[in-house]
């Protein structure tokens, strides 16, 4: 056994463990702060497997990025702590399914892959990784550009807020060049502030 | 290094993810719950690539593996502007409350 092997087998008994703590932690807190640290030690697999760009993408983008904005997401919600109200009925049946798939995968992966090479990992270097993706994949690599700006545009536009709702029921007929929600928030009274001085 | 150990913590990540989106009512610890399932799939690629075939020009596995985090990144902002409407609207971020088209 290798010292790869023996980071790898460490990092992965932190992931597995913080992922089983995710799914079952009782504080909503505590299992974002538990997602972060699965998905760090992720990036540690990463830097076993000898992917070193993708390590540094997944400490910028998912522990930096997402957990963060999943955490944004919990305290906005105004989640309950409790495992009775954040468990559905159907824990058994995710029990079930979840372990059954885990058994059936387990098995047939070890069957087919147990006596594959077992070489060691070779990655390539980021300057490799930035030539490929901007030669062989750049179609590809445009499109999911295009992709996440539209979600992006897409969020902001789900989650602006309609000039009348959650307000005292304004049905003032707003002309739409000027829907800034004349209701009670504080941002969209700066809001009107800051067009009144861009007109100014 | 055997590529065993990879996949079955792959394997793991994706089925841990699967009892969370089964077994959670929280529509925000569903979507940490597709988020691991996701993670999965990119220590897949990733693990196929510099162990299995390594000497692939392409470097298919891991550029799949960013646009896989380039695509969670987008499915994370709009699911939680949905769940953020899902709030405004009728105060609850369940996902057994929202059964307006169950049949």
């Amino acid at each position: 056994m290798s010292g790869a092997d023996l980071v790898f087998i460490l990092l992965a008994i932190v992931c597995g463990a913080s992922a089983v703590a995710v799914v079952t932690s009782r504080n909503l807190f505590y299992a974002a702060l538990f997602l972060a640290t699965s998905l760090a030690s992720i990036a540690g697999v990463f830097l076993v497997l000898q992917a070193d760009f993708l390590a540094l993408v997944q400490l910028v983008v998912y522990v930096g990025a997402i957990a963060v904005l999943l955490t944004f997401g919990l305290m906005l919600t105004r989640a309950p702590i409790g495992r009775e109200a954040l468990d559905s009925q159907n824990r058994t049946l995710g029990l079930i399914v979840a372990g059954g798939l885990f058994a059936v995968l387990a098995v047939l992966i070890v069957q087919a892959f147990k006596d594959a090479a077992s070489a060691a990992a070779t990655g390539p270097g980021p300057a490799d990784l930035g030539m490929v993706l901007f030669s062989t994949w750049v179609f590809p690599f445009e499109l999911v550009s295009m992709l996440l700006l539209g979600a992006l545009v897409g969020a902001i536009v789900l989650s602006r807020r309609e000039s009348g709702e959650s307000g005292e029921g304004l049905e003032t007929s707003v002309p739409l060049m000027a829907e800034a929600p004349e209701s009670d928030s504080e941002e969209s009274d700066a809001g009107e502030a800051e067009r009144e001085e861009v007109r100014a | 290094m055997s590529i065993l150990g990879p996949l079955l913590l792959g394997t793991f990540l994706f089925c841990v993810g699967i009892y969370g989106v089964i077994a959670r009512r929280n529509a925000v610890l569903v979507l940490m719950s597709v988020e691991l399932m996701l993670n999965a799939v990119n220590v897949n690629l990733v693990a196929f690539q510099d162990i299995l075939f390594p000497q692939d020009a392409a470097l298919s596995g891991q550029v799949f593996a960013l646009f896989i985090i380039t695509v969670a990144a987008a499915e994370v902002g709009v699911g939680l502007a949905i769940v953020l409407n899902m709030f405004r609207n009728r105060a609850s971020v369940n996902v057994d409350d929202a059964d307006l088209m169950r049949w």
